[in-house]
């Protein structure tokens, strides 16, 4: 299956120990030879001590989802040689610490084990046990560059620019790389069978992980206030906002912030911020996960109810309650789309992958504003946190944000009397004023019942009448939000893959491997919630329809059966939820399983 | 049951403002407490305190959570935007308003139970951020809006109507918000509107988070023989520190009427709060001192009023953040949006 820039491997080292550099390295330098990479980061919740796998995958197709197999595997952690050597694939390769003697579980029939002595190389070349410890990691590093042809001219050249203003650790970079690499050319016949060869691939493209490009696209939107309490998987982002903020919303002369972001003591009080600064006119955010989704309810309805613009960006990882925060998973479907008590829906924007984080961003900002209402995006740790291949994000000089109905000065002074919850127009959205502008634009803003002037009422039908334009508002939203992507396979096919967010890369991978095996399908993404008509057309037109998801209880199904009224039990759920990223494989094994195939 | 609007009748002979404005004209929807609660006299405080400064209207913000309390945003400044949150969650709220539109004056007004039990977190960290607002707590050591049950500031052997007797310690906001590093700490009385106003009016002008506790009591649930935070016994038993006139920037200063030593404190805009010494030695710029005065009155049984605590020059949250003085919601998108040439140039970092 394996060969020239199409092959995987994995690090397995322990956490803490700075084999982060490394592989980045390893990744960035693929990347530069203009292969297509990706490089997933399966790490645990601790800081150090704990098991962490690396794997990047090399594709010259561009296939970007976790590899289902890796053809080597550098196993420097004793707690998971066991587990680390049963996943090399048959004939394939592992890599350990020479330095002492091979330990009894590292044996394996069928596979070629390779000794370089990381551990003795850099006792004899470095000095003190930090040193050693890094360095050890470049040592493997430059054993990898020789038995995979990693470009070392190159490397060379990464680490000149990475340690430009340190020489002391370019000179010893530059010697471990150097070390690892001559002893592997030294010892064995490099290089192996899979290796790399120098690409065109990847000049339109960029590496990025999604959190990055999610605050990125909250910058470009014009979101002035951030506001959150830290939580994995979704910190970075706030990270990479501030980071961003200080770079480009700097007032030039009084080095003034453009911006505020503030830590709270909790998400309820992040939601209430973001909240207040959506009442207040600015664009605001919040990020958070799982647990902090839940803390967020009571405020969830309290801006869908009183229709106030904000957005949340849910780096979902693995439930329920405390979960496996460093793993990832699609299970706040429901929790987000139904968010808070009473009769609520929310807007719900789905990215696929990082450069849909930074765009879907700046949509999740523009529909907030126009329904006013909060509005969610809901990313996940793999894409998160991951670093992807994509490509090249792009802006549009022209862009205008969409701020929606809000009534200046000038509106105000003529209007005869405001009434902040009603409106005569199609999409049910009643123009809002903000504070400090015009005395005649005051409303005030209650989570108790309130008719459609604003005013407090228990009376039936004033109530009604407003809850009511809210579920009309609700269904207007699902023609503005970005509809379905669909890949339409050859005419005609029966089958029809519905899937979401990040596993787009192993679906249309396993759409493609299916294809090679006769089974032709169809493809839709969800990108978005309400859901818009095309939907349902979609599920009507294929006899077999596969939903394919990163939770155990098949979320989008109900969902899709709830919105579009299609039967339940016409979809078969494929459901993968221990955590990882989604490989093609298992969607190609549930998919071939059930479908007979006809005989040519 | 609908807010019931006021029929607006106008008095030719009622005082304006510079602004041209009435106190009418600071008043907002028809009460719908109960005939005498304190919460109503505090109402009629602000009402007096924002005339008397002549803040416009719609350029005041009033910040609420859920109770009886929580309610009275609606029932001055009807030409103000109001936000009536959720139960303990105004601070946040208001601090995100506060984020995106600096300019405004926040009003922020709660209760013991909305404060001191279920938001308690959250006005803890609103004084650490020293956010720009006044915060009045109307305090009656019950939930009045769900009938009776203990606050966390009902004094120990303090009963409820039922008869049954609180046993845990209170929480007493004032020497909460001291040690938390609050720069404006006050104490009053809803019944006592003299002193009430000249202190709300301060903490309206004051740079950063300027917290007052009001005892107001609750003639439904907690105006009885038994409770501290009743009528009779807040009569009884306050002690003024020192009496404190404001004195708003570009108005006439007169000495108050009295014979013992007037100490002047500047606001950050200019206007100034003067302070007539009571007790010998007070000094109202001292944390320690404040706390101290506070603690040694509830040994006596007594209650400590009055600006205890002031600090003008502490950063608020702004001066924190060190944010452009134009409100953050109304910087044009120009000004936001980096553009496709920063984009580009930036995106070969991720090369
Ligand atoms: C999350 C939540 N829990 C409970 C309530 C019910 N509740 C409404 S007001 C209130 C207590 C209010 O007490 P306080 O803040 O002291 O106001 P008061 O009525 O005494 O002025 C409670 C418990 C609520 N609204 N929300
Ligand atoms: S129940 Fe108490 S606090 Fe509430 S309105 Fe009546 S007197 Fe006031
Ligand atoms: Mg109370």
């Amino acid at each position: 299956m394996s060969g020239i820039n199409d092959f995987a491997f994995k690090m397995a080292t322990v956490n803490g120990t700075g084999s982060a550099s490394a592989n980045s390295l390893l990744m960035q330098a693929i990347f530069r030879m203009g292969v297509p990479v990706t490089g997933k980061n399966l790490f645990p919740s601790n800081i150090q001590g704990l098991p962490t796998v690396y794997e990047i995958r090399v594709s010259k197709d561009g296939y970007t989802a976790r590899p289902h197999e890796v053809d080597l595997v550098v196993a420097l952690n004793p707690a998971t040689y066991a587990k680390d050597v049963a996943s090399v694939r048959p004939g394939g390769y592992l890599l350990y610490d020479s330095s002492w003697p091979l330990e009894p579980e590292l044996v394996r029939e069928g596979i070629t084990i390779l000794g370089v002595p990381f551990g003795k190389l850099c006792v004899e070349h470095f000095q003190g046990d930090r040193d050693r410890t890094l360095l050890r990691n470049i040592v493997y590093a430059g054993a990898l560059a020789a038995l995979l042809d990693l470009d070392i001219a190159l490397i060379g050249r990464m680490l000149v620019q990475k340690f430009s203003k340190k020489p002391r650790l370019l000179d010893a970079n530059n010697t471990a790389i150097r070390l690892g690499y001559d002893y592997a050319r030294a010892h064995y016949e490099c290089p192996l069978p899979f290796h790399l060869e120098r690409m065109d691939a990847t000049s339109d493209f960029i590496i990025i992980d999604g959190n990055t490009a999610a605050a990125l696209g909250a910058v470009f939107a014009g979101a002035t206030v951030g506001a959150w309490y830290p939580i994995t998987p979704s910190t970075s982002l706030m990270e990479a906002f501030t980071m961003f903020c200080r770079q480009y919303r700097t007032e030039p002369g009084t080095g003034l912030a453009r911006y505020c972001i503030l830590q709270a003591e909790d998400e309820l009080s992040a939601a209430g911020i973001a909240i207040g600064a959506g009442w207040a006119g600015a664009r605001s955010f919040t990020n958070t996960s799982g647990p902090g989704i839940s803390l967020m309810q009571e405020f969830i309805g309290l801006a869908y109810y009183t229709e106030i613009p904000t957005v949340v960006f849910d780096i979902q990882r693995t439930g329920p309650s405390t979960g496996m925060p460093t793993r990832t998973q699609q299970a706040d479907l429901l929790s987000l789309a139904y968010a808070s008590h009473g009769d609520t829906k929310h807007i719900v924007l789905f990215p696929c992958s990082p450069e849909e984080c930074f765009y879907l961003s700046v949509t999740a900002f523009d529909l907030a504003d126009r329904f006013q209402t909060p509005v969610f995006v809901a990313s996940d740790l793999d894409i998160g946190m991951n670093d992807w291949m994509c490509k090249r994000l792009q802006w549009d000089d022209s862009f205008q944000p969409d701020r929606g109905k809000v009534l200046d000065a000038d509106d105000l002074a003529t209007v005869k009397r405001f009434s902040r919850y009603f409106t005569e127009d199609d999409d049910g959205v009643a123009p809002r004023t903000l504070p400090g502008v015009h005395p005649a634009g005051a409303y005030f803003v209650r989570g108790s019942g309130h008719d459609k002037h604003g005013q407090y009422t228990e009376d039936s039908d004033a109530y009604q009448e407003v809850v009511d334009r809210l579920r009309h508002k609700f269904a207007t939203a699902a023609h503005s939000v970005p509809p379905p992507e669909f890949i339409n396979g050859d005419a005609g096919a029966d089958i029809g893959i519905v899937t979401i967010g990040g596993c787009r890369a192993a679906v249309l991978e396993a759409i493609d491997r299916l294809r090679a095996k006769g089974i032709n399908a169809d493809y839709m993404r969800i990108k978005a919630f309400p859901f818009g008509p095309q939907v349902r057309a979609f599920l009507d037109a294929h006899a077999k329809v596969f939903v394919v998801e990163q939770n155990r209880d098949a979320q989008l199904r109900t969902l899709l059966t709830a919105e579009t009224g299609f039967p339940r039990d016409a979809m078969t759920p494929v459901l993968d939820y221990g955590g990882m990223p989604l490989t093609a494989q298992i969607v190609v094994n549930a998919v071939a399983t059930q479908v007979q195939q006809v005989p040519a | 049951m609908t807010s019931i609007a006021k029929p607006p009748i106008r008095h030719p002979g009622l005082k304006t403002n510079s602004l041209g404005l009435t106190p009418r004209d600071y008043e907002g929807v028809m009460s719908t407490l109960c005939a005498g609660c304190g919460h109503d006299s505090v109402t009629a405080a602000l009402v007096q305190s924002m005339w008397e400064l002549a803040i416009p209207p719609h350029r005041a913000a009033k910040m609420s959570g859920i109770g009886c309390s929580s309610k009275t945003t609606a029932y001055f400044m009807k030409q103000s935007h109001g936000f009536n949150s959720v139960h303990g969650r105004m601070p946040s709220v208001a601090s995100g308003a506060n984020a995106a539109n600096r300019a405004l004056t926040y009003i922020g007004v709660s209760g013991d139970g909305d404060s001191l039990s279920i938001g308690l977190g959250q006005l803890c960290h609103a004084i650490r951020r020293n956010v720009r607002m006044l915060y009045v707590i109307e305090n009656n050591g019950v939930y009045g809006l769900t009938k009776g049950q203990f606050s966390a500031s009902a004094d120990i052997g303090s009963t409820s109507k039922k008869g049954d007797a609180n046993v845990q310690p209170p929480i007493d906001p004032v020497l909460l918000a001291l040690t938390l590093g609050a720069t404006f700490v006050a104490r009053g009385f809803s019944g006592d509107k003299a002193q009430l106003i000249p202190i709300l009016k301060a903490g309206l002008s004051h740079n950063g988070l300027a917290l007052v506790d009001v005892i107001s009591p609750c003639v439904t649930f907690n105006d009885h023989e038994g409770s501290t935070k009743s009528y009779a016994f807040t009569r009884e038993h306050e002690v003024e520190i020192a009496a404190a006139d404001f004195v708003p920037l570009r108005r006439e200063i007169t000495i108050p009427a009295s014979d013992t030593t007037v100490q002047v404190v500047q606001m950050h805009d200019g206007s100034t709060v003067r302070f007539r010494r009571l007790e010998d030695g007070y000094d109202p710029t001292n944390r320690d001192l404040a706390y101290a005065h506070v603690r040694a009155c509830q040994a006596r049984g007594e209650m400590a009023t009055g600006l205890l605590f002031i600090d003008e020059n502490g950063a608020d949250m702004h001066a924190v953040a060190k944010t452009v003085d134009t409100p953050l919601a109304e910087l044009p998108f120009e000004t936001l949006c980096p553009g496709q040439t920063a984009l580009q140039a930036l995106m070969e970092k991720y090369r």
